[in-house]
């Protein structure tokens, strides 16, 4: 066993009212720079629908994430030698109209304009080649409530094994918002296909990151990845990708995307799982065995086992603390309210998702749609999201699990409804789906009210575990002396640009004894 | 110093200096800018026809060349390669990888001269980069013919004198007397594939170096840890 933390999120998606202002945030502190104008780190996304890019789910298409070839792991778009074969010419690289094309108006028109009969206007142009667009043809949300025809939509993955068909009809019509970000995987497979390995994910937070300095734009990751969550800055010719808001989460913050949420659908918290059991559990044979394998590879903060390896492993007391209070250990273990996001990619991916409920209350009201014995919360087969979508979505296919979260969730509206309204207890309806008073309660506390400090459990990054004197440290995060990040080694330049015979503040820094981390690269 | 001696004694000097210091400064000090910066995100098709193309050539003729010049004339004598058999070698192996070489250089030249986005990408010294290697290409390329007829009066004196020259030039004893007899075409040639070196680290080419040949040999996942000794 070797014990690690990961920073995850889940997303209640039946309080996500696609309002975007967790992509907007985003956008305004990461990806507002020339090159990356057409990058979502964080989106939000009308399903059914092809989402962004265009049909990011086909993997036929993209040949992202992995597959099992002979029982092994293997990536998706090939062998090594394949992937380094590909190097001239990537075959399942998007380009930028699977996105958009970035543009902007000429507003200075609406300014400049001489007095005129009618209104000036404003029209596209791209922010690519600065070139006149007559027409915008697609935006990084055009399918935004539905936009656009069904026959557009409906050749959305998720319809796979369905009747699609009859949910083109008007009265049939459903329709759910889908935030997506960087998953932060444990086995991400952006990070297996970088022939330079400048993609790394973080030992501590489990936070995946490019090392800008080493990305030499051979674009295998852009491709790799099956939520197509890495993007190509074309100024700069280096990929890009969410950084999990790492500066604010090594303060204990919670990202720009969740801490902005207007609906209070994201969690942020820390789940521990065991790295040597990665290959095995992702190398499940049946992919609707996915969701089962990495419920089993995270690992219980309370069990002595655990906490005992997770000292040996360096894990901060402060984080196991964080572990056991986590939310999203709640969401996922805990109530099984929650799933990945299309596991059969099996990059096991650590954004977890609770799929939204979808009654209809003006037709319950009328009582034209079946309701549990309160007469008022209905019951699952009412909901207007068919099952198998869902399940196509979250765990590859299997129902049981999907119905099992959703009966849950809606047992619990039902308890406290008779509790609030009616003021009976009204225990039944928990025993059917296997939840105790205590559990509904906080569930309730969890999902309904969302308190700040319930969402966001979010230990510090712990700078004076790694360092022994560190006051010492202070100030040399900010303004270095120029060229800090560049150079052949860490201890061989150029061109020196240290004295090397002042005293120097780091010179004097230990690591701090009880900071044991295994040292450099690891598999 | 007559012009000779200028451009076959003293630039190769200069040329391979800028090539290798220059690709170490630049490493050293902007790593950032280090990159193939690929610009396949706005254009795929005529890409694919012309990068794979481009590259094998490329990549086959500097091994050919450096194969063919560096190796002591022993050496090929003694694995029993007559001189005859060397040019012809050299003329079929050239005149195949640098026409693969030349149909794709021509697909990206036209893609990154006509199609407006990747042309809108591109800086100064990607096109001229690009149309420096097309010319000196060509001008490879229409040495082939000279060859050929040297190859039928059973004259490898050409040959023999170009691998002289690159090899005493490498030992440090460049010596630009040894082309005195050598063609115009030829000069031509060696003075705009030594300024290539001369540009290299300049220009984009340098993700040559960083050929990710090691990436055979990683484990997949890659983990960091924070818990690095500072300088």
């Amino acid at each position: 066993m070797k014990v690690r933390a990961n920073f995850s999120l889940v997303m209640n998606l039946d309080k996500c009212i696609g309002c975007h202002t967790c992509s907007v945030t985003c956008k305004n502190v990461w990806t507002n720079r020339k090159g990356v104008e057409y990058a979502w780190f964080n989106n939000v996304e009308t399903k059914p629908g092809i989402g962004y890019p265009k049909n990011w789910e086909d993997q036929e298409m993209w040949n992202g994430g992995w597959v099992l070839e002979n029982g092994k792991l293997q990536l998706k778009s090939g062998s090594r030698r394949n992937i380094l074969k590909n190097i001239f010419m990537n075959p399942n690289m998007p380009t930028i109209d699977d996105y958009y094309e970035p543009f902007t108006y000429d507003y200075a028109t609406l300014q400049n304009s001489e007095l005129v009969e009618a209104t000036p206007t404003a029209r596209p142009r791209s922010l690519i080649d600065g070139s006149r667009m007559e027409k915008i043809e697609w935006g990084p949300n055009w399918e935004d409530d539905l936009g656009g025809k069904f026959k557009h939509r409906s050749v959305d993955v998720n319809f796979s094994e369905m009747e699609k068909q009859i949910y083109g009809e008007f009265e049939q019509t459903f329709m759910m918002y889908l935030p997506r970000m960087c998953n932060h995987c444990v086995n991400p497979a952006c990070v297996a296909a970088c022939p330079s390995g400048s993609l790394y994910k973080r030992e501590e937070d489990g936070i995946v990151l490019v090392d800008q300095d080493k990305c030499r734009s051979w674009r295998m990751c852009i491709s790799a990845c099956p939520y197509k969550k890495m993007f190509y800055n074309w100024e700069s010719g280096k990929a890009e990708k969410c950084t999990g808001c790492y500066p604010r989460v090594e303060s204990g913050l919670p990202t720009v995307c969740s801490e902005s949420c207007v609906g209070r659908i994201r969690y942020n918290g820390i789940m521990l799982y065991d790295a040597d059991r990665i290959e095995e559990l992702a190398s499940v044979e049946n992919d609707q065995d996915l969701y089962q394998a990495q419920l089993d590879l995270f690992l219980d903060p309370n069990d002595p086992e655990v906490i005992k390896q997770a000292k040996e492993d360096g894990i901060p007391e402060s984080w196991m603390d964080a572990a056991r209070k986590s939310p999203i250990r709640k969401l996922i273990v805990d109530w099984k309210v929650a799933f990945p996001l299309h596991p059969e990619f099996r990059t096991l991916p650590m954004v977890w998702y609770v799929p939204p409920l979808s009654p209809v209350q003006s037709q319950i009201d009328q009582g034209n749609l079946s309701t549990m014995a309160d007469g008022a919360i209905p019951s699952i087969e009412t909901l207007r999201l068919p099952m198998k979508y869902l399940a196509n979505m979250f765990t590859a296919g299997d129902e049981k699990p999907i119905v099992a979260a959703l009966k849950r969730m809606i047992a619990m509206r039902s308890f406290y409804r008779s509790k609030n309204v009616e003021g009976i207890t009204d225990l039944a309806v928990l025993e059917e789906v296997g939840l105790t008073e205590d559990q509904v309660n906080d569930m309730y506390r969890y999902m309904a009210i969302a308190n700040h400090e319930d969402r966001f459990v979010i230990p510090t990054s712990h700078e004076e575990l790694r360092q022994e004197d560190f006051h010492s440290f202070q100030g040399q995060n900010g303004f270095s002396f120029g060229n800090d990040g560049c150079s052949i080694s860490e201890n061989a330049s150029l061109f020196p640009d240290k004295r090397k015979k002042t005293a120097d503040n780091l010179e004097f820094v230990r690591y701090h004894p009880a900071a044991k981390r295994s040292d450099g690269e690891k598999a | 110093m007559n012009l000779s001696n200028l451009v076959f004694g003293v630039y190769p000097y200069i040329a391979l200096t800028t090539f290798f210091v220059g690709s170490l400064i630049r490493f050293d000090r902007e790593q950032y800018t280090w990159k193939a910066d690929s610009s396949q995100i706005f254009e795929k098709e005529q890409l694919q026809k012309g990068s794979i193309l481009f590259h094998i050539g490329v990549l086959a003729l500097f091994m050919g060349h450096f194969a063919g010049l560096v190796t002591p004339h022993s050496w090929f004598l003694s694995m029993g390669v007559s001189d005859m058999m060397h040019q012809v070698v050299a003329i079929s192996a050239g005149a195949a990888f640098g026409s693969l070489c030349m149909m794709g250089g021509v697909i990206l030249w036209k893609r990154r001269m006509f199609h407006p986005r990747v042309r809108a990408n591109s800086r100064f010294m990607d096109l001229f980069i690009l149309n420096w290697i097309l010319v000196t290409l060509g001008i490879g390329l229409l040495t082939i013919p000279v060859s050929i007829y040297h190859a039928f009066n059973g004259d490898t004196s050409t040959m023999i004198a170009l691998a002289d020259w690159a090899q005493a030039t490498l030992s440090l004893n460049a010596d630009a007397s040894i082309l005195d007899e050598i063609g115009f075409i030829y000069k031509l040639h060696l003075f705009l594939g030594m300024s290539v070196f001369f540009l290299f680290p300049f220009s984009r080419l340098v993700h040559v170096w960083s050929m990710p040949l090691g990436y055979m040999f990683r484990p997949y996942q890659i983990v960091r840890t924070k818990f690095v000794k500072q300088r």
